[in-house]
């Protein structure tokens, strides 16, 4: 039986490119941070540096890309199976172990698609109005200035709080249950990872939230 | 058991003529219940009365009232067997509930579970399972060929745990997905933890958890409630090594 047509299997999936996000989301939080200038030349440096390649960064583009839509769409898929899987509801609903992250997981991802949308719009396309485009001699989009003025507006960290709260929701669920479905985990294990996932979720929250909450409260200024 | 003191309670029971019938709620009233009534004898007694007013008795399932044979099958205030730890509902007593309670009484609910009447479902997708390959077919020999091949005794402890499992479905009934993969796991683990298991661990696993997805359970989500619910404590664990089975299985 192919791996897309089990239910193990695209679980399987689902684990793999999950885990594959999860990757990309800590080399990005680390690349970010180069706001706070620990980098020599700041996140300017950073930026003209990460796309000095275009072939490579399209080529990472595109499998980021497989991997996000392979998510969606068995996560999509399983959801619909799964929501039929007990056609009629108990009249007392009592869970013993389901948590809130768990039972919404197709709601958080669709907000972390969501915010994945608006932040390519804003950050990557350069869409969203309400920032400040300055340009170098050689024409460099100046990515320092770019995020400071966005994150002065409390819409626009509104949105990325949220995002970021839904990212939390899904990782507390999604890196032990990956981690599961994977195989690597036992009755030893499996408390550990859970508590240790939970860390991870909440490192990224307060990682992610740093930048947006430390420019609009005015300690980096453009 | 005259000096004990009895208690009354509210039963709201799940009522299906058959598995057509859309079914409601009945309510009923349990009189002189004592602590020591197993929650099927004070169905029992429920029943006694029903029939003495000439009425249709509450339709359940039951066999060896030991806790050991996995007939039982009752979500009682939303948790399957009633939510006490490793506990089936033959063994679950009255002393948990208090005079004047009031108790909701409902079948198994999941798509692969039909409801045959009342209290009653079909649980032949779980044997559906079993037949896919829940077995050996190598010869295992007389007695004393059982114990030619030496088994270390936590592996034989392990494959033990996992086939503790009595198939009661209750797994299936507390899971939000209605998914069987603490059963399938259990059934897959104990056969493929042992010698005389090994040899079509790989066939196995891929035709068990095909079955499963056939008989149309739904897909494990990681929530965990199938080992809160499972009389037996079957841990989570089993489904881990069954889906390292799975991925082991797509490279033989």
């Amino acid at each position: 039986m192919q791996l897309s047509s089990s239910s193990i299997g695209r679980k399987i999936l689902m684990a793999v490119t999950g885990q594959v996000m999860i990757l990309f989301a800590l080399v990005h939080l680390i690349g970010n941070t180069t706001i706070f200038g620990w980098l020599h030349g700041g996140i300017n440096a950073y930026a003209e540096h990460l796309h000095a390649l275009p072939p490579l960064v399209w080529a990472f583009r595109l499998f980021m890309l497989a991997a996000v839509s392979i998510h969606i769409w068995f996560g999509i898929q399983l959801t619909i199976e799964n929501s039929g899987g007990r056609p009629q509801q108990y009249a007392v609903k009592s869970t013993q172990k389901a948590t809130f992250a768990s039972e919404n997981m197709i709601w958080s991802g669709l907000l972390i698609l969501a915010f994945i949308v608006y932040h390519l719009l804003h950050f990557t396309m350069k869409l969203i109005p309400g920032m400040v485009l300055t340009t170098d001699p050689e024409g460099t989009v100046n990515v320092f200035t770019m995020v400071v003025s966005s994150f002065q507006n409390v819409f626009v960290c509104a949105i990325y709080a949220g995002g970021m709260v839904a990212l939390f929701l899904h990782l507390t669920h999604g890196i032990q249950s990956s981690s599961q479905t994977l195989g690597c985990s036992n009755n030893r294990t499996l408390p550990v990872i859970i508590k240790a996932g939970t860390l991870v979720a909440l490192a990224f929250l307060v990682g992610y939230l740093t930048i947006p909450l430390s420019i609009f409260a005015g300690f980096l200024k453009g | 058991m005259s000096d004990h003191k009895t208690m009354t309670l509210t039963l709201i029971v799940w009522r299906q003529k058959n598995a057509s019938d859309p079914g409601k709620f009945e309510t009923y009233t349990a009189k002189n219940i004592t602590d020591h009534h197993s929650f099927l004898e004070m169905l029992d007694c429920v029943n006694e009365d029903l029939i003495l007013e000439g009425k249709e008795p509450i339709v359940f399932d039951h066999d060896c009232r030991e806790g050991i044979c996995g007939m039982c099958s009752q979500v009682i205030n939303g948790a399957p067997h009633g939510g006490q730890e490793r506990t089936t509902v033959c063994q679950l007593h009255m002393r948990k509930f208090k005079d004047g309670d009031t108790i909701y009484i409902e079948p198994w609910r999941a798509r692969a579970f039909p409801i045959v009447k009342d209290l009653v479902v079909d649980r032949t997708a779980l044997d559906t399972i079993i037949q896919a390959g829940g077995y050996t077919s190598c010869h295992t020999g007389g007695v004393a060929d059982g114990n030619a091949i030496l088994i270390p005794k936590p592996v034989a402890d392990e494959a033990m745990d996992a086939a503790e499992c009595v198939g009661c479905g209750a797994c299936v009934a507390g899971c939000p997905n209605g998914a069987a993969m603490l059963f399938t796991g259990a059934k897959v683990s104990q056969l493929s933890l042992l010698p005389q298991g090994k040899g079509e661990a790989a066939a196995r696993v891929k035709a068990m958890t095909a079955a499963m997805t056939e008989c149309g359970f739904g897909n494990c989500t990681n929530h965990y409630e199938c080992q809160a619910a499972c009389p037996k404590g079957i841990n989570v664990k089993f489904i881990a090594r069954m889906n390292r089975d799975f991925l082991k299985a797509q490279f033989a």
